[in-house]
């Protein structure tokens, strides 16, 4: 649980500085390269084979744990709602709702970019001897429908809170915690919660409003 | 004082339970408990079934006194167990909800009192000290650095009542497991068998039923002894530990 969350801790840094090349104001040339070598780098589609694998090893998992606490426990109490954050005790809903954004974003991008090349023009750039695929347009072209904008907005607040409480618990998971250090993991997590998720956030809204 | 009391009133473990609603004139000067001695003399008096709770030390040493009050394993002050909150923590007229601690592990024999053995079954399985320790030792004959013996102490407060299971969301014990296993790790005559009884205990943990920690941090907040979560930490890191290694 712990190990594939932080996993995908550093796939979603990863991923983020890739995308901010959308913003890169140059009519989505940097961007499209970028999409172009992820696609047919080797090592890159490897670690992407193991992403996915992490991404359904982790959701299982800490479902299979959330209904097996769900029978541990016999029924809430009445009067109070009990100590402990909102997030840390909904950690399975908000992993779901991540989830079921993480399968729209993968049809609306993912998909058509690999199986479904009608959906997508090409380019070509001085200095390539190829036309690659221009993404860039795709993804301006999805972002102009506000009701995808809207998917994701909520899709990457479900984020933020499943970030919020899950990046420094899973350091307390592997026993990582110190006097010094902790407080310093909870200030990177709780910054790590709030601007991964606002950064993905700004990309959808830019291309909307522009 | 005036309080509406709504106690949770079960026959048995197989009975179908339910909240029951009490009038009872306390002083404020009482503590939880008298309060609760109140209302039984007044139930035997009407020829009724007094309500059954635990209790036996009633000076927050033994662990039994386990009541969930608002939502709350031993109510709302912090870092007491039920016997030591007073009824100067409640205002006259007030509304007090009453409940038994819940957990599947923890299973109700009746009213407000839980069966609690799976907490000696975990003791059972690595709780202890196998190796000679000899006679009591002097004073000073065995050096133990301050910090890890008020660590070890402070582990060692945990007078195993079980609130943290009651907190926990998740019905978790590893707040009660960590603190034992840290109580007897951190000292030299427990350190021998660390590495198998952090196995050990850990294993008969989740044979009975308590969930997987998630760290919400309940039991902490709700502990009457304030153990910290460090113990968790602690004996998730001993558990590792204790997987790449060659001892049996
Ligand atoms: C980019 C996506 C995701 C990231 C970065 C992420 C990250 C994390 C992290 C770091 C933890 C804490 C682990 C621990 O304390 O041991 C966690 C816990 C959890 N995750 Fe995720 N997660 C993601 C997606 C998902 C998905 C898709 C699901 C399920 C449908 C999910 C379900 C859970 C559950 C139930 C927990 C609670 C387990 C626990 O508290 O230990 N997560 N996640
Ligand atoms: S850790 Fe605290 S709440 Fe849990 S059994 Fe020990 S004293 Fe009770
Ligand atoms: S009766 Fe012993 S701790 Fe409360």
């Amino acid at each position: 649980m712990s190990l594939t969350g932080l996993f995908l801790i550093t796939f979603l840094l990863v991923h983020l500085i890739g995308n901010l090349q959308l913003l890169a104001g140059d009519e989505g040339q940097a961007f499209n390269i970028y999409s172009d070598f992820m696609a047919n780098n080797p090592l890159i589609q490897g670690i992407s084979k193991g992403l996915y694998l992490f991404i359904l090893l982790h959701a299982i998992q800490g479902l299979m744990m959330a209904w097996k606490n769900k029978k541990a426990k016999t029924s809430k109490y009445a009067g109070g709602r009990g100590s402990g954050s909102w997030a840390s005790k909904n950690m399975a809903l908000l992993g779901t709702l991540v989830l079921a954004f993480m399968f729209i974003h993968m049809g609306d991008f993912w998909y058509k970019i690999k199986f479904d090349s009608n959906s997508i023009n090409a380019v070509s750039y001085a200095g390539l001897d190829h036309e690659i695929k221009d993404v860039y347009s795709k993804v301006m072209e999805t972002f102009k429908n506000p009701i995808f904008v809207v998917a994701y907005l909520i899709g990457l607040i479900a984020l933020a809170f499943h970030l919020g409480h899950g990046f420094q618990s899973a350091f307390q998971t592997l026993g990582l915690r110190h006097k010094k250090y902790t407080p310093a993991i909870n200030f990177v997590g709780l910054a790590f919660a709030i601007l991964i998720p606002l950064g993905f956030a700004i990309l959808p809204l830019y291309m909307f409003f522009n | 004082m005036k309080l509406t009391l709504k106690i949770w009133r079960q026959k048995n473990q197989s009975s179908k339970g339910a909240f029951e609603s009490y009038q009872v004139e306390a002083d404020e000067h009482m503590s939880f408990l008298e309060m609760l001695d109140v209302l039984n003399e007044q139930l035997i008096s009407e020829k009724k079934s007094p309500v059954a709770f635990e209790h036996d030390c009633r000076e927050g040493i033994c662990g039994t006194c386990n009541l969930v009050i608002d939502g709350r394993p031993h109510g709302p002050s912090q870092g007491t167990t039920t016997c030591q909150l007073h009824m100067r923590s409640f205002k006259d007229g007030d509304t007090i909800h009453i409940e038994p601690f819940r957990a599947r592990s923890f299973p109700i024999i009746k009213d407000l009192v839980v069966d609690r053995t799976a907490f000696d079954r975990i003791i059972q399985s690595g709780g202890y000290v196998s190796v000679n320790t000899g006679q009591a030792q002097d004073g000073n004959a065995i050096p133990i650095e301050g910090n890890t013996a008020a660590k070890a102490f402070d582990s060692a407060t945990c007078i195993g009542c079980g609130a943290c299971v009651a907190a926990c969301p998740n019905g978790s014990a590893m707040l009660f497991t960590s603190a034992k296993v840290q109580h007897l790790g951190l000292l030299p005559q427990g350190k021998v068998e660390h590495k198998s009884r952090v196995q050990k205990m850990v294993a008969q943990m989740d044979k009975e039923g308590f969930g997987f920690c998630s760290n919400v941090g309940a039991c902490e907040a709700e502990c009457p002894k304030e153990i910290s979560i460090d113990n968790i930490a602690a004996m998730n890191r001993g558990f590792v530990g204790s997987m790449f290694s060659t001892e049996e």
